[in-house]
C-alpha cells in the first residue's frame, strides 16, 4: 500500500513573527524555516505504518519554492522513500494546493494520504478536506489514532467535547492532530542517505493547474497590543484588584 | 443577497456558537436562512428558529446526517449552497471538518475563522497563531466562511422564523460513525464560559488539578489547560486552550502554572482580564497578564479560592 504525505515549509514554530512596515505580509526574510509540526506527525505516522508492514512505499510531496527541498529531504531522512517538489514562487492558496495534490493522487494512486490538520502560518485547516473532496475520497480529520484493516481505516478523531471514532473506506485522506504520535528525530546517517533518495522536480504547469487565487490579502497588521499589566504582591491584593478595579468577580 | 448559516448542534440541542455566527451574518447583511442537518434534530431547529434575524430554518433530518459526517453534509451544502452569496458556520470541530470539503465541491476558497466583517466580501482573520491579522477580500461567487464565535456577540432569542423541511438525503457511503467518548462535565462549556481557570505543566499531576477545578467551581467557570498538561495526561484533550485547541475570550482568564507559549496565547489573549499565577517571574505569560502574581500555585490558588 502506498502512502502519500504532503508536507509544508513554514516559519519555525518558535519564531515570533513580525509584520512588515508596509503591511503587505509578515517578514520572513532571514527567519528560520522548518517542516510544519503537524506534517512531522503525518510523516511519523506514515513511517510507523511502513514499520508495521501496512505501507510499502511512502511518497512525500510539497508545493513551494526551491528551498522547500530541505523539508522533503527531512521527510526522506525520517523514512519517506522518494519525493516530489512542485516548484512555484507564487503564494499558493488551499484550493490550488488541493487541486495540485489531487493531480498527484491521480498519478500516484495512494491508498492513504496522510497530512497535517493545519499549517501554523496560514492557520487555515482546509487542504486535507479540500483534497478529499476533489479526489472523491473519504476524510478522517483531526486523527489521534489510526488503525488500518484491509480496505478500511478506523480513526479516532478529536472533536469538541471528546473523541469520536469513525470508519472510512480506503482510499482516504487522514489529517493528523497533535496527539497522534511523537515524531522521531532524523539520525545523521539517515540524513546522509536521504541525499541520495530520488526527488522529482515538477511545476504547477506540468499538472495543468494555474496558480491563481480569488482570495486577495489586502493588508497584514500586528494584533492590538494589550496594555501593560501589573504584578501584585499577594492574594489579598489580587482579590481586591479583581473585585474593585477590574470588577470581574 | 442571501446568507446560509449552518447550525452547530447535537441534534437535540443547538450549541451557543450558532447565535454568534448569526450575529456575523447580520453584519454582512441580507436575508438569513439557517440550515440544521442532522438526525432527529427538530429540537435544535426549534431553538434555531428563535434566533433574531433568521428568516427561515431549513431542516434536513435524515439518518445520513446523523453524526454530521463530512462526506454527506458537504454534498448537501454543495447542492443547496450555490443559491446563496455566503455560507457561514462556527469554527468548531464540525464546521472545520465539513466546510472546506463543501468549498472545494463549490470550487471556491474558504475563509477560515474570521474575527470581523469589514464588508460583504472583506473580512479579517488571524494568521501565525494570532501574531498577525490579515484583511482578505474574496472574489468568489459564494463566500464560504467559518466564524470565530468569541469575536461576535450572540444575537438574542426573540425571533420566530418559519421552519421548512428539506427533503434531501445523500449518503456517499464512504464513512460511518462507530462510537463517541464525550467527557462528562457539568461546568459551563469552555468556549462560552465567562470565567476560565486554566492549569499547565506547573500543576504537576492529575490530582493537582483538583485545586483548579475548585477555583473554577467557586467562580462558576470552566476549566482549561495548556498542551503540556494535556500531553502529560492531567486532563482530557478537549480542555486544551490554544492555536490547536479551543479559542476562548472570557471576562476573566486565570492561568496557573502556564508559561505562556505563543501557541497557548493564541487561544486566550483576547480575554478581557488575564491573571497569571506562576512562580517563575520571567514567564512570558506575565507579558500579557493584567494582574500577575509570582507565587507557588499550590498555595496561591487555594488561598484565592478561599478569599473569593
Amino acid at each position: 500500500m502506498k502512502v502519500l504525505v504532503p508536507v509544508k515549509r513554514v516559519v519555525d514554530y518558535n519564531v515570533k513573527v513580525r509584520v512588515k512596515a508596509d503591511q503587505s505580509d509578515v517578514d520572513l526574510a532571514n527567519v528560520k524555516m522548518s517542516m510544519n509540526p503537524f506534517c512531522e506527525i503525518a510523516v511519523e505516522e506514515a513511517v510507523r505504518l511502513k514499520e508495521k508492514g501496512v505501507a510499502s512505499e511512502i511518497v512525500a510531496v510539497t508545493i513551494g519554492p526551491k528551498t522547500a527541498q530541505e523539508q522533503l529531504r527531512t521527510a526522506m531522512a525520517l523514512g519517506a522513500d522518494r519525493s516530489i517538489l512542485i516548484e512555484t514562487d507564487e503564494k499558493v492558496d488551499s484550493l490550488t494546493a488541493a487541486k495540485l495534490l489531487a493531480k498527484v493522487v491521480e498519478e500516484e494512486e495512494p491508498q492513504v494520504v496522510m497530512m497535517g490538520k493545519q499549517s501554523i502560518d496560514t492557520d487555515n485547516n482546509q487542504t486535507p478536506q479540500m483534497l478529499a473532496a476533489l479526489a472523491g475520497f473519504a476524510q478522517a480529520t483531526f486523527a489521534s489514532e489510526v488503525t488500518i484493516d484491509g480496505d478500511k481505516a478506523q480513526v479516532k478523531r478529536e472533536i469538541d467535547g471528546g473523541l469520536q471514532t469513525i470508519e472510512v473506506k480506503l482510499p482516504a485522506v487522514i489529517s493528523a492532530d497533535l496527539r497522534l504520535n511523537e515524531p522521531r528525530y532524523a539520525k545523521l546517517p539517515n540524513i546522509m542517505k536521504a541525499k541520495k533518495k530520488p526527488l522529482d522536480s515538477k511545476t504547477p504547469a506540468d499538472y495543468g493547474v494555474e496558480v491563481a487565487s480569488k482570495l486577495k490579502t489586502l493588508k497584514v497588521e500586528p494584533p492590538a497590543e494589550r496594555s501593560a499589566g501589573i504584578k501584585v504582591g499577594s492574594v489579598d491584593e489580587l482579590v481586591d484588584k479583581l473585585k474593585n478595579e477590574a470588577k470581574v468577580v | 443577497m442571501s446568507i446560509l448559516v449552518v447550525a452547530d448542534h447535537h441534534n437535540s440541542e443547538l450549541t451557543p456558537v450558532t447565535a454568534n455566527v448569526v450575529a456575523a451574518a447580520k453584519e454582512i447583511g441580507g436575508d438569513i436562512h439557517l440550515l440544521v442537518a442532522g438526525e432527529n434534530c427538530q429540537a435544535a431547529a426549534e431553538a434555531a428558529a428563535k434566533l433574531e434575524g433568521v428568516s427561515k430554518v431549513l431542516v434536513a433530518d435524515n439518518a445520513a446526517y446523523g453524526h454530521q459526517l463530512a462526506e454527506n453534509v458537504a454534498a448537501l451544502l454543495a447542492e443547496i449552497g450555490k443559491d446563496y452569496s455566503h455560507l457561514l458556520t462556527g469554527a468548531t470541530a464540525v464546521g472545520k471538518n465539513v466546510f472546506p470539503r463543501a468549498a472545494a465541491l463549490l470550487d471556491v476558497d474558504q475563509i477560515s475563522e474570521i474575527i470581523s466583517v469589514e464588508s460583504a466580501d472583506t473580512f479579517q482573520r488571524p494568521i501565525y497563531a494570532g501574531n498577525a491579522i490579515a484583511t482578505v477580500q474574496s472574489e468568489d461567487a459564494v463566500k464560504v466562511i467559518t466564524v470565530r464565535g468569541t469575536s461576535f456577540d450572540p444575537v438574542a432569542e426573540t425571533g420566530s422564523a418559519e421552519i421548512e423541511a428539506l427533503d434531501k438525503a445523500t449518503d456517499a457511503g464512504l464513512s460511518s460513525h462507530v462510537s463517541e467518548e464525550l467527557a462528562a462535565s457539568d461546568r459551563p462549556e469552555l468556549t462560552a464560559a465567562g470565567v476560565v481557570v486554566s492549569g499547565g505543566r506547573g500543576v504537576g499531576s492529575e490530582e493537582g488539578f483538583d485545586i483548579i477545578y475548585k477555583l473554577a467551581d467557586k467562580l462558576g467557570g470552566a476549566v482549561g489547560a495548556s498542551r503540556a498538561a494535556v500531553d502529560a495526561g492531567y486532563v482530557p484533550n478537549d480542555l486544551q486552550v490554544g492555536q490547536t485547541g479551543k479559542i476562548v475570550a472570557p471576562q476573566l482568564y486565570i492561568a496557573a502554572g502556564i508559561s505562556g507559549a505563543i501557541q497557548h496565547l493564541a487561544g486566550m489573549k483576547d480575554s478581557k482580564v488575564i491573571v497569571a499565577i506562576n512562580k517563575d517571574e520571567e514567564a512570558p505569560i506575565f507579558q500579557v497578564a493584567d494582574y500577575g502574581l509570582v507565587a507557588d500555585l499550590f498555595e496561591a490558588v487555594p488561598e484565592l479560592e478561599g478569599k473569593l
